[in-house]
């Protein structure tokens, strides 16, 4: 069963040696937006201290990502480098990603680095609603989709009409 | 592994195998078995699509469809992890180590992918068949399959929104476009009916596996309104034989996985 813990957008240890595991974790970038930590992400989502067994828990924003791999190493070398040789690092799949665990504070770094955040988008009805999406360069809402699939599974391509320059979108999930 | 908290399902796609294992929770038999036939669909229309890095009509397209064959090899990789852990065989062993009759895909995800058009009115008809499983899989009695399905049926939204913005497009553009949409259609339509048979070997699933044939009524109030909105007609083929599922394949599975498989059982066990 999921328990409100795991559904938490930032489920932070309690203990303070897990904490402090988290700490060094929540460090780690994505690859693909290194203005992001995997904090920001929402894609860490648990530290486990048994013991002196370090366990890891992230989860992928896209089932195919390959980005995985490589914050699964980069956890591995930062925990290394803070005294913890031997940290195992799972991916988990439940409960699924969802944009909806994106930080405020990780909205707001995706504005200034260029990608336009998320806002929600209704695919229940007869048809797909969404609310404008910002230009990160002039602010502008008078945008276009190019492409739902851009550069890497979580982002789209857009364009503005008013400043012409095209961005990418972090879509919603 | 001693957790203080509540246990939430860990579901690996590299290491799901040896986690499951180590927690004695090895898939079963029969879930195995249902669980290698979605694998294999999601694998083969993840190779097909492939097929188009570098010859999508447009760079926008090339990515969109490289994008969507990559959410589907995910999919495959955590369902092909979890068949492999009934017998003790990881995802590779399963993608590039068995040959033509072991495969279960259905037999539309290996058809050869056309020109544009024809790829679309397979994902169409694939992202309509998917988007209706996982839903229904999101709600299985096994937590791995109603986990990797809850991720899946995201994505799958995008998929479908995708192939129906360009079925409308190519139906309703030129006569040329239009043209090539309705072969594309027809080319497709005799593998539908198979995705939604009973299939005998998972009614003592119940609870765990979806049935196909509980999908088929959201399949048909879709993709036909979509195709007449489209301007374009119901296909009214034929069914092929079918048998996937059996381990029964059209000529074009044979090239894909010889395509698909040459370099890992040129070099077996090698990494890079």
């Amino acid at each position: 069963m999921v328990s409100a813990v795991e559904t938490e957008a930032r489920p932070r240890p309690t203990s303070a040696r897990e904490r402090a595991i988290w700490d060094i974790a929540a460090t780690v970038v994505d690859p693909e937006v290194p203005v992001l930590t995997i904090e920001d992400l929402g894609v860490l989502r648990r530290v486990v201290l048994d013991g002196e067994q370090v366990t890891v828990e992230i989860t992928p924003t896209y089932s195919g990502c390959p980005a995985i791999d490589a914050m699964r190493d980069d956890i591995v070398v930062a925990l290394a480098r803070h005294g913890y040789p031997d940290a195992t690092v799972n991916v988990v799949l439940a409960p699924a990603w969802t944009t909806e665990w994106l930080s405020d504070d990780g909205r707001a770094k995706l504005e200034a680095f260029g990608i336009a955040p998320p806002v929600p988008r209704r695919t229940d009805g007869g048809v797909d609603l969404g609310l404008g999406i910002r230009c990160p360069h002039c602010g502008s809402l008078h945008t276009r989709a190019i492409s739902a699939f851009g550069s890497t599974s979580c982002k789209a391509l857009y364009v503005c009409q008013r400043c012409q320059e095209p961005f990418d979108y972090f879509k919603q999930h | 592994m001693t957790s203080k908290r509540a246990a939430s399902p860990v579901i690996t796609p590299e290491a799901l195998a040896e986690q499951i294992s180590a927690a004695k929770l090895v898939a079963s038999e029969p879930v195995a078995r249902y669980a290698l036939g979605l694998g294999d669909d999601a694998l083969i229309l993840a190779q097909r699509l492939g097929e188009w890095i570098a010859h999508a009509p447009e760079l926008e397209e090339d990515i969109a469809l490289g994008n969507i064959g990559l959410d589907l090899l995910g999919h495959a990789r955590s369902l092909l992890s979890y068949a492999g852990s009934a017998w003790g065989m990881a995802e590779d062993d399963l993608a590039y180590f068995r040959d033509e009759p072991e495969f279960r895909c259905h037999q539309l995800f290996e058809q050869p992918i056309g020109d544009f058009a024809q790829t679309i009115a397979r994902q169409l008809i694939a992202s309509a068949y998917f988007h209706g499983l996982y839903r229904s899989l999101g709600r299985s009695a096994d937590p791995t399959l109603a986990a990797i399905a809850a991720k899946a049926v995201k994505e799958i939204d995008y998929h479908l929104d995708h192939s129906s913005q360009w079925l409308l497009r190519l139906g309703l553009g030129t006569e040329e476009s239009a043209r090539r949409m309705q072969r594309g259609l027809d080319a497709m339509w005799p593998f539908v009916d198979e995705l939604f048979r009973r299939q005998p070997e998972i009614e003592e699933l119940d609870g765990i596996a979806v049935d196909p044939a509980s999908l088929r009524p959201a399949f048909d109030q879709l993709v036909p309104r979509l195709i007449v909105e489209a301007g374009l007609s119901v296909p009214t083929t034929g069914s092929a034989r079918g048998g996937g599922r059996q381990g029964v394949h059209s000529e074009a599975l044979g090239p894909l996985l010889a395509e698909m498989q040459v370099l890992a059982r040129a070099h077996p066990g090698e990494a890079w």
